[in-house]
Order: structure tokens, then C-alpha cells, then sequence
């Protein structure tokens, strides 16, 4: 048992009382809570590093730079460089269209729309969050795709001389960007979801001071939202960053799963961890299996380490915000 | 902490509990029972298979009608693909497992473990053929050779304007765009024999070793024949390749391939005479009434479609739990018979050659 974990006594300003029974159940039952997820966790770790173990032994080519997957020929030849340059970068478009969407549209339902509509408008975005990820998939992949072409297009005419949105090839399906429009939409929910519920525990007191020293809403949400509820959307965007790198079916059925790096996010192409052990399961031999399992590792320990980023990043803002007043 | 601790115990035990479930509800007792189809007779029990999703439709039909003859037989086949289909064999998990290709090599070694010692033996059973879909408007009688297939494919013929493509296609006027050529992103027995056609009569355009992986840089994937066919109807000017069924079912054009022998269009009949040139190669390292089968990719007939897929179903040769045998061995009496394989042209797949389907009933014939 890790040391830090002290047992929980009763309040210690209770002079000679007897811990109870009730509260002792109580306090084990919790802790057996915590440690059994620690322990899922762990040996999730575990399972990930044993099974990828051959696939480490048998890759002839660099893990983490190879541009193919390849783990059945012989040899074996696969790295991840393209499932983790596809994932960071799908991830972080998704970001950057859903965030300041998910964000106004939580400021819009907790500060300025009528009680009525708030209400309406809240269920409609948590509804947004129950749909399963198989049908934004199918939507982005039949729907979507054919309606994307005149904004990559324009994209390529105008803002083509950046390379990012430079389009060679003259084919705007089964790309990255489709693929990050669809995660955006995916991840919008959660963030939202949580933003509002966040700007809702902001203090009356601390708004309505704004207001009285002559703030418009604008500044009252400047000065006294968002540093209030900072550390609250961080960890929203990290949960919905958490869904986006994570995100499988939906990515699997839109990208076209090319092993190669390429910035040309409109051209087809590109691939990320999770689509990519959903397509290649299937079909993999022993090596190719474990060489799955590897990816997934990686991924596993991406999503740790972003998620260490987010704790640490509410650490460090959680004194200035009063939350804690 | 004890209690939480015993609730931990708790959780293991139902967990252990219900894998026991999953394991044991494979091998019920199974007798025989009244009834017979197709020259089979009816056995009762419940037996579980796993394997090739190319099979899927082909299986689902073969256990409606199985289990609606013989009253008290269960047949659960779960098409979670070919690799983990033998892997599920292997592991004894599963009565049969049906692939995309024949086992080999050292899966056989570890098979032979669940089969009394003795490796397990590859009965050839549905068969299948490629088309190649595209979707060109006013071109509905496209023809293609093996090399301008490859080049295709490997992205050096990259417009419908193509000389090469002009040359094998006298007459036809193809529109000056772009090609777009889908192929599969996922794993697949489909892409294995496709490109094993490839390889096989076009050599010097593809050049990669043939694999359920795509292995060319360019074009788009997508996800199964079923995403390959969506892709192919919703886009103009593309081209795809996808399993037989798909162009039926979905309306799509396919193209007549030219081997050398003149263009064949890919239908039953077409592909069965092509499949009826496939030679039993039987692999030594397998059970001795092995049914691995070559096909002849480079067949020249002018009445035979050269672009194949044959699946197998793997069983233990001998050495089979006595609560699945009689089952299993009715079941695939039943589907290798010629009831059965008729059945198969209808949902888009191809019957065994005659020849062929009693050398298969012979095998399921000495199953012990």
C-alpha cells in the first residue's frame, strides 16, 4: 500500500469518542474505491508492456520513427511516427475549432440567453453528448465529406501558401481536417457541458461587485468568469482533448490510413492510434497484434502525461482563483 | 479494509465465474436427432465458430437454414476475422474457424495441441471473387488488364485519359480526371488476394509483396468492402475493388478483366470456372486430408474470371470433442453440399467447382 494514503479519523475536536462502526465501513469502503482503481490502472500498464514485448524485440525498423506498419512480413517493420504525428495534430485542430465554441456557447447559456432557452439549449448539448460515436462517423464520412469540399478548396486557393492548408493532389475527402471538424464536433459537448456548470459556481457576490463598479458584461465576465473558472475549463479541455485523442471508430471510418507524415492536412490520408488498432485487429498475426498493443501503450501514456499537464496547470491556478474562499 | 478486501474477492469470483460460463457454453452434449439437409443428417447441440468476416453472409445464410431443418442445433459464428478466427481455434475456443487463407507454418504446430496431436486440416469452402468497381459516368463496359490495374493502383496511371487505359479500351471515351482509387484501410483476406493477382501477372507495375495490408503510398482507404463500395458510389471518376456481393447489392459497375485471354466479366458462372482450375495443394505439415488450394491468378480462359478468393473453414482432422463432432461434422457436410453452394451465387459469392465439393465432402466425411 502506497504510504500517503492515511487513514481517515474521526474529526479530531470530538474529545474520547469512539470511531464508528458505519463511518470506519465507510472510510475503508472509499478507500478500497481508490486503491482498486489504482490497481485497474496499474495492471492496464502492465498488460500493455507484456504484450508488447515481442513486438520491441522482432521491429527491424526505429518504433518511433519508422513510417510503416509492417509488423507481419518478414521482417518486421513498423514504427509510429505517423499514428503520433496523426493523433497530436487531429487532436489539436479539433481543439482549436471546439474550444472557443464549446466556451461561448457555455457563456451564452449561463450569462445571456433567457432562463427558457438556457434550459433548452443545455439539453441539446448533453444530447449532442449521448450520441454514439459509430453515427458521427457514418454522418462525417456521408454527410459531411461531400460538403467539405468548397472550405478546403477555398482553404488551398487563398491560404495555400501555407503548407498546412496546401492541397497538391487536387482530392479533398478522407483527410485529417474532416476528421478533426467531425472530433470537434465530438468533443464540443464535454467541454461545454462542464464550462457552463463552471460558470455557474462562480460567486453572485463576486459578479454582481463587477457589475456595481460600472462593468459592462463583457468585463464582468472578463474580470470575474473566466479567472474564476480557469482551472474548471482547463480540466473541461483536457477531458475533451482526452475523447479526441482517444476517439477510434468515428476516425477510422473518415481518414484514409496512410503511414506516412504529411502536413497537407485537405489531401487524404493520415492516421491515429486508436483508428489505427481498430483496422489493422482483425486481420494481425502475432507480431502484428503485439505491435498494437505497443501503439496502444504509447497512446496510454500520452493520455497520462497530458493529463499530469492538466492537473498540474489547475494546481498552479487553483490559489488565484478562489476557488477555495 | 477487510471488507473492502472481501469485495475485492468478491469481484474476482463473479469475473472467474462468468469466463467459466463463456468456456463451457461451447461444448453442451450434442446427439443425433431427426431430420436431414442437404444429404446431411441432423445433429443437435451447440457449437461455436469464429473467423473470416468474408464468410459472414455465406454463414448466416447456411445457419438459418441448418437450424430451421434441425430442430435443437445452436451455430454461433462470429466474424471477428480471419486472423483471430485461428487464433480463437488454437486457443480451443472455437469448433471450427473459418479464413481467408489456409493456415500454415507454426500456427498448425500450436493447433495441433487441441487436436489429439495431430494438426488440423484446411477445407476450401466459399468461394468469392474481386471486382473491380468504378463509377465513371456514360462508362458502364470498362476492361482492364493486370498491368494497368497495378499501375493504377500504385499511382502511376493517374487519369482516366491514360493512353494505357485507351489502348485496352478501343471505343470507350473515358473522360479527361483524375482517377480516385479507393483500396481497403483495414486488414483483409480481400486485399491479400487482390494483391496476390497483382503480383502474380504484373510483376514489374506491382512491385510489393502481396499481404492483408495495403502496401502502396497513394490514394484513399476506407474502411471494409461495404466503406470501399460507399466510396465508390458517392465519388465520380473513382475505382475500387471490393467482393462480388458488393457490386449486386449495391448497383455498382465492375469492370471485365483481361488476363490475356480476352475480357471476363465477373459473375458466378464466370468465377467458378475459374476457381475450377485452382489445384489441391495439399500442405505436409497439415492434417493428411488437407484441401489447401492454389489458385491460378495468371488463367487465360476466355470464360473464367481470374481475380479469386477462395476461404477455408480449419477443423481438427481427428481428435475432435465428442460433444461437437457430430454437429460440426453435419454442419459442414451440409455446406460443402450442393443445396448449400447454390445458395451461395445468389448472395454474391461463388459455388465450389463440382469436383472440388466432393473432395471437400470426402474431408468432412472422415472427420473423427
Amino acid at each position: 500500500m502506497s504510504p500517503d494514503l492515511k487513514p481517515l479519523d474521526a474529526p479530531s475536536g470530538v474529545q474520547g469518542s469512539k470511531v464508528r462502526l458505519g463511518d470506519r465501513i465507510f472510510s475503508n469502503l472509499t478507500r478500497g474505491a481508490g486503491i482498486f482503481v489504482l490497481l485497474i490502472m496499474a495492471s492496464i500498464g502492465a498488460f500493455l508492456v507484456w504484450k508488447a514485448v515481442p513486438a520491441f524485440q522482432n521491429n527491424t525498423g526505429d518504433f518511433f520513427t519508422t513510417q510503416q506498419w509492417f509488423p507481419d512480413a518478414d521482417p518486421p517493420i513498423f514504427g509510429i511516427a505517423a499514428l503520433a504525428f496523426g493523433t497530436a495534430i487531429s487532436s489539436v485542430i479539433a481543439m482549436l475549432i471546439a474550444v472557443p465554441i464549446a466556451i461561448g456557447t457555455a457563456l451564452f447559456i449561463a450569462f445571456f440567453s433567457s432562463r427558457k432557452a438556457s434550459t433548452s439549449l443545455g439539453f441539446v448539448i448533453d444530447v449532442l453528448a449521448a450520441v454514439p460515436s459509430i453515427i458521427y462517423g457514418l454522418w462525417g464520412l456521408q454527410v459531411l465529406m461531400n460538403h467539405m469540399d468548397g472550405i478546403t478548396k477555398w482553404l488551398n486557393d487563398y491560404l495555400g501558401f501555407i503548407p498546412l492548408f496546401n492541397n497538391e493532389i487536387g482530392i479533398y475527402t478522407k483527410s485529417i481536417f474532416i476528421a478533426s471538424v467531425v472530433l470537434a464536433i465530438m468533443i464540443l459537448p464535454t467541454i461545454s457541458a462542464l464550462s457552463r456548470e463552471v460558470f455557474l459556481q462562480v460567486p453572485r457576490d463576486h459578479r454582481e461587485a463587477s457589475l456595481a463598479l460600472g462593468a459592462t458584461r463583457w468585463e464582468m465576465i472578463r474580470m470575474a468568469v473566466l479567472p474564476f473558472s480557469r482551472p474548471g475549463i482547463i480540466s473541461a479541455t483536457m477531458l475533451g482533448l482526452g475523447r479526441a485523442l482517444g476517439e477510434t471508430i468515428a476516425v477510422a471510418l473518415i481518414l484514409s490510413a496512410a503511414f506516412e507524415i504529411n502536413w497537407h492536412i485537405t489531401e487524404p490520408g493520415g492516421n491515429t492510434f486508436a483508428a489505427n488498432i481498430a483496422l489493422k485487429w482483425n486481420e494481425a498475426g502475432p507480431i502484428g497484434l503485439s505491435a498494437l498493443i505497443a501503439s496502444g501503450l504509447i497512446l496510454f501514456i500520452i493520455t497520462l502525461v497530458v493529463n499530469m499537464i492538466a492537473r498540474a496547470i489547475i494546481a498552479k491556478h487553483k490559489e488565484f482563483s478562489g476557488a477555495n474562499s | 479494509m477487510k471488507l473492502a478486501r472481501s469485495s475485492k474477492f468478491a469481484v474476482l469470483a463473479a469475473t472467474g465465474a462468468l469466463a467459466l460460463v463463456g468456456c463451457a457454453s461451447g461444448d453442451s452434449g450434442s446427439t443425433e436427432a431427426a431430420g436431414s439437409i442437404g444429404g446431411a443428417d441432423c445433429a443437435t447441440g451447440t457449437i461455436k465458430a469464429s473467423g473470416s468476416s468474408a464468410q459472414k453472409n455465406a454463414m448466416t445464410e447456411w445457419i438459418n437454414a441448418y437450424q430451421t431443418a434441425c430442430e435443437g442445433a445452436t451455430i454461433e459464428y462470429s466474424p471477428s476475422g480471419s486472423s483471430a478466427g485461428r487464433s480463437d481455434f488454437i486457443n480451443n475456443q472455437v469448433a471450427f474457424s473459418g479464413s481467408d487463407k489456409a493456415m500454415a507454418g507454426d500456427e498448425l504446430t500450436q493447433a495441433a495441441a487441441r487436436c489429439d496431436a495431430t494438426p488440423p486440416i484446411n477445407i476450401p469452402m466459399v468461394g468469392g471473387a474481386i471486382a473491380l468497381t468504378y463509377n465513371v459516368e456514360g462508362v458502364d463496359n470498362l476492361v482492364l488488364t493486370p498491368d494497368v490495374t497495378a499501375k493504377i493502383f500504385n499511382n502511376q496511371i493517374t487519369n482516366w485519359n491514360d493512353p494505357a487505359l485507351a489502348a485496352v479500351n478501343p471505343g470507350v471515351s473515358l473522360p479527361d480526371a483524375p482517377i480516385a482509387q479507393f483500396h481497403r484501410s483495414d486488414g483483409s483476406g480481400t486485399t491479400e488476394n487482390f494483391t496476390q493477382w497483382m503480383s502474380a501477372t504484373a510483376p514489374d507495375a506491382w512491385p510489393y509483396q502481396p499481404g492483408s495490408d495495403w502496401t502502396a503510398r497513394g490514394g484513399q482507404g476506407s474502411k471494409g468492402s461495404d466503406g470501399v463500395a460507399a466510396s465508390v458510389k458517392s465519388t465520380p471518376n473513382s475505382i475500387g475493388y471490393v467482393e462480388l456481393s458488393f457490386v449486386e447489392t449495391q448497383g455498382l459497375n465492375a469492370a471485365s478483366v483481361d488476363n490475356g485471354g480476352g475480357p471476363v466479366a465477373p459473375n458466378a458462372q464466370t468465377a467458378t470456372a475459374g476457381l475450377a482450375s485452382a489445384k489441391v495443394t495439399p500442405n505436409a505439415d497439415a492434417g493428411a486430408g488437407d484441401l489447401t488450394m492454389e489458385i491460378d491468378y495468371t488463367l487465360q480462359d476466355p470464360a473464367a474470371y481470374p481475380v479469386l478468393l477462395l476461404t477455408y473453414e480449419i477443423v481438427c482432422e481427428s481428435g475432435n470433442d465428442a460433444d461437437t463432432l457430430p454437429l460440426t461434422q453435419s454442419f459442414l457436410t451440409y455446406t460443402s453440399s450442393t443445396d448449400a453452394q447454390a445458395m451461395l451465387s445468389e448472395i454474391g459469392y461463388v459455388p465450389l467447382p463440382s469436383e472440388l465439393e466432393t473432395q471437400v465432402a470426402e474431408a468432412v466425411n472422415s472427420l473423427s
